[in-house]
């Protein structure tokens, strides 16, 4: 603990928790639609191309956060074309993603910089966040948490009821591209901290698990937005105390933690609160089709 | 001013007719049910009116006015459909959508918004479960939670596509008797997508029923008719009236799809239900 409180005076501490917190706000904003929109799959696709992408990055530039936003958004691009079912997308994802990562090994064969480089890349740099990517992430928080706000409402209708959103005239189409872009950028930032392979920690888990406390959409993502703070700082913080274990183990154990309690203890578990008890549930549909 | 006015109107696409030549005016308050197999052109047509689809040839008005897209002169309820059980979406969020899920920012609600998703709540009977998640909810509560939706902007004219299917017979009863109502008290046209008739019989005043681009109108009992049915199908139909309930019935049967056809065993089946089940899950 208080190796932790001495380190809290170095930019390198303070670099961290400010891109723990920028994430984590991110994160959290748009776990609760990833989770509505059923594209945990596709955050996943996006991160693990944002690996070859920073692979690419680090071969020709030396710049891995600028090739990890490169391939985000060209996944994000593909992701598009691809098409709204929920299904065909899932397995071009799978495909696309086992071939990209295939790239990225390659990419990383032949470079010849510091060994650390790919494990960074793959399992985050949280300490290791310099004053430009610091701006970068802080200018990537901002715009997703503008253009969040800013569609809030229409994505939520779009991602609950497509139908009756589109012709309650809601674009529900061009939201989907603004939410892709928005996932692209966020899962850029987010492997900054626990890395292209564990994003799914703070792009889901913190969602998942306030959903499991509230009904309410602004509630969940209020939470979800909370839970990804604790996870994101809080493991850093861990991480300040420890000298052996990075700080990624600490947050998807964190955020893993609040999970499993929310699903534990979580009020929606088994709770139904509704009054005309003749009714059945949706699910038993009896007569005609 | 009829809600809805259909002239010389025409839907193709490519050289596969839908309708062609249709006029029909809906007053304001009727009821009017779109029948005709599947691909007839039903949800074409709703599509056309809620201002998403253009017509190939003629004139379509809502009020007076080409259909605009997102208008709060239409309310929209569609099918049935199940949610996911972790949705964060609790059934009064579903019926706010309708009044303003199309405008940016936010959720945050007023004082007013509040009231009036809530009033429009209790007009549809649903305030036991309004706040429950909408994934857990039956699917009879979700329709009426559908209906809130589109009657909250206050329109002229309540599209509905197939709202029944996938519901059980009490809450199909249920929920035609709530359209009806509602229709009634505000004067409210009604165009009703369906392939099942009988539910909303005792409601409908007229029929449009669509068949392979021709299309015929008039109160049930003018167009559901042997007579009038083989014409449209271009064969043999027979349509039979067994204690008020509609049953169509095709020499080949592959040729109907509903009302009738393949399905008739279920009408009798729903006969024996209905007195059974009268008012059973239907709670008010």
């Amino acid at each position: 603990m208080t190796a932790t409180v001495l380190y809290l005076d170095q930019p390198f501490a303070q670099h961290a928790l400010i891109a723990g917190a920028l994430v984590a706000v991110t994160c959290g904003l748009i776990g609760p639609f990833v989770v509505t929109r059923g594209m945990a799959f596709a955050v996943h696709g996006t991160s693990e191309l944002a690996f070859t992408g920073a692979a690419a990055g680090l071969l020709i530039d030396d710049n891995a956060i600028g090739g990890a936003l490169i391939g985000a958004l060209i996944v994000a691009g593909v992701i598009a074309a691809l098409g709204a079912r929920e299904r065909e997308r899932d397995s071009a994802i799978g495909v696309i993603l086992a071939f990209g990562l295939g790239i990225g090994v390659l990419l990383l064969g032949y470079y010849r910089g510091f060994a650390t480089a790919a494990t960074n890349i793959l399992f985050g740099n949280i300490f290791g966040v310099s004053n430009d990517q610091l701006l970068t992430l802080v200018a990537i928080g901002a715009f997703v948490v503008v253009v969040m706000t800013f569609v809030f409402r229409p994505l939520l209708f779009a991602s609950v009821d497509a139908d009756v959103a589109t012709a309650r005239g809601v674009p529900v189409g061009r939201l989907g591209l603004v939410f892709l872009l928005v996932l692209a950028l966020t899962v850029t930032a987010a492997a900054q901290v626990v890395g292209t392979l564990l994003v799914l920690s703070l792009a889901i888990t913190p969602a998942a698990a306030a959903q499991r406390w509230s009904p309410n959409p602004l509630a969940v993502t209020g939470l979800s937005i909370a839970f990804a703070l604790v996870a994101a700082d809080g493991g850093i913080l861990a991480s300040l105390a420890s000298t052996t274990v990075k700080p990624s183990v600490f947050v998807t154990s964190i955020s893993f933690g609040i999970y499993l309690v929310s699903r534990l203890v979580g009020p929606r578990v088994s709770h139904r609160n509704r009054g005309s008890a003749s009714d059945t549930p949706a699910t038993d549909m009896v007569g005609s089709a | 001013m009829p809600a809805v006015r259909l002239h010389d109107a025409s839907m193709r696409f490519g050289a596969r007719v839908l309708f062609e030549h249709l006029d029909l005016e809906i007053a304001p308050g009727e009821f009017l049910a779109v029948l005709g197999p599947n691909g007839s052109g039903k949800t074409t047509l709703l599509r056309v009116l809620l201002g998403l689809t253009r017509l190939s040839g003629g004139v379509v008005e809502i009020d007076g006015r080409a259909p605009k897209r997102g208008s709060h002169d239409v309310g929209y309820v569609p099918q049935q459909r199940a949610f996911d059980r972790d949705l964060p979406i609790r059934g009064r969020d579903l019926v706010r959508f309708g009044l303003d899920g199309h405008r940016r920012g936010l959720p945050f609600s007023s004082a007013s918004t509040r009231a009036r998703v809530d009033g429009a709540i209790r007009s549809v009977g649903a305030e036991a479960y309004a706040s429950a998640p909408i994934g857990l909810l039956s699917g009879g509560e979700q329709q009426r939670l559908r209906i809130a939706q589109a009657l909250i902007g206050d329109p002229h004219v309540l599209l509905c596509d197939e709202p029944l299917l996938s519901l059980d017979l009490a809450h199909q009863q249920a929920v035609s008797e709530l359209i009806d109502t509602r229709r009634r008290e505000t004067n409210t046209a009604v165009v009703f997508v369906t392939h099942e008739i009988n539910p909303i019989l005792p409601y409908v005043d007229r029929v449009l029923y669509l068949v392979g681009g021709r299309t015929a109108v008039g109160t049930p009992d003018e167009v559901l008719t042997s007579d009038g049915l083989s014409d449209l199908y271009g064969t043999d139909v027979d349509v039979l009236n067994v204690r008020g309930r509609i049953i169509v019935v095709g020499s080949d049967d592959t040729a109907l799809t509903e009302p009738g056809g393949h399905h008739h065993h279920h009408h009798a089946a729903h006969h024996l239900d209905t007195h059974g089940h009268d008012g059973g899950g239907a709670s008010h």
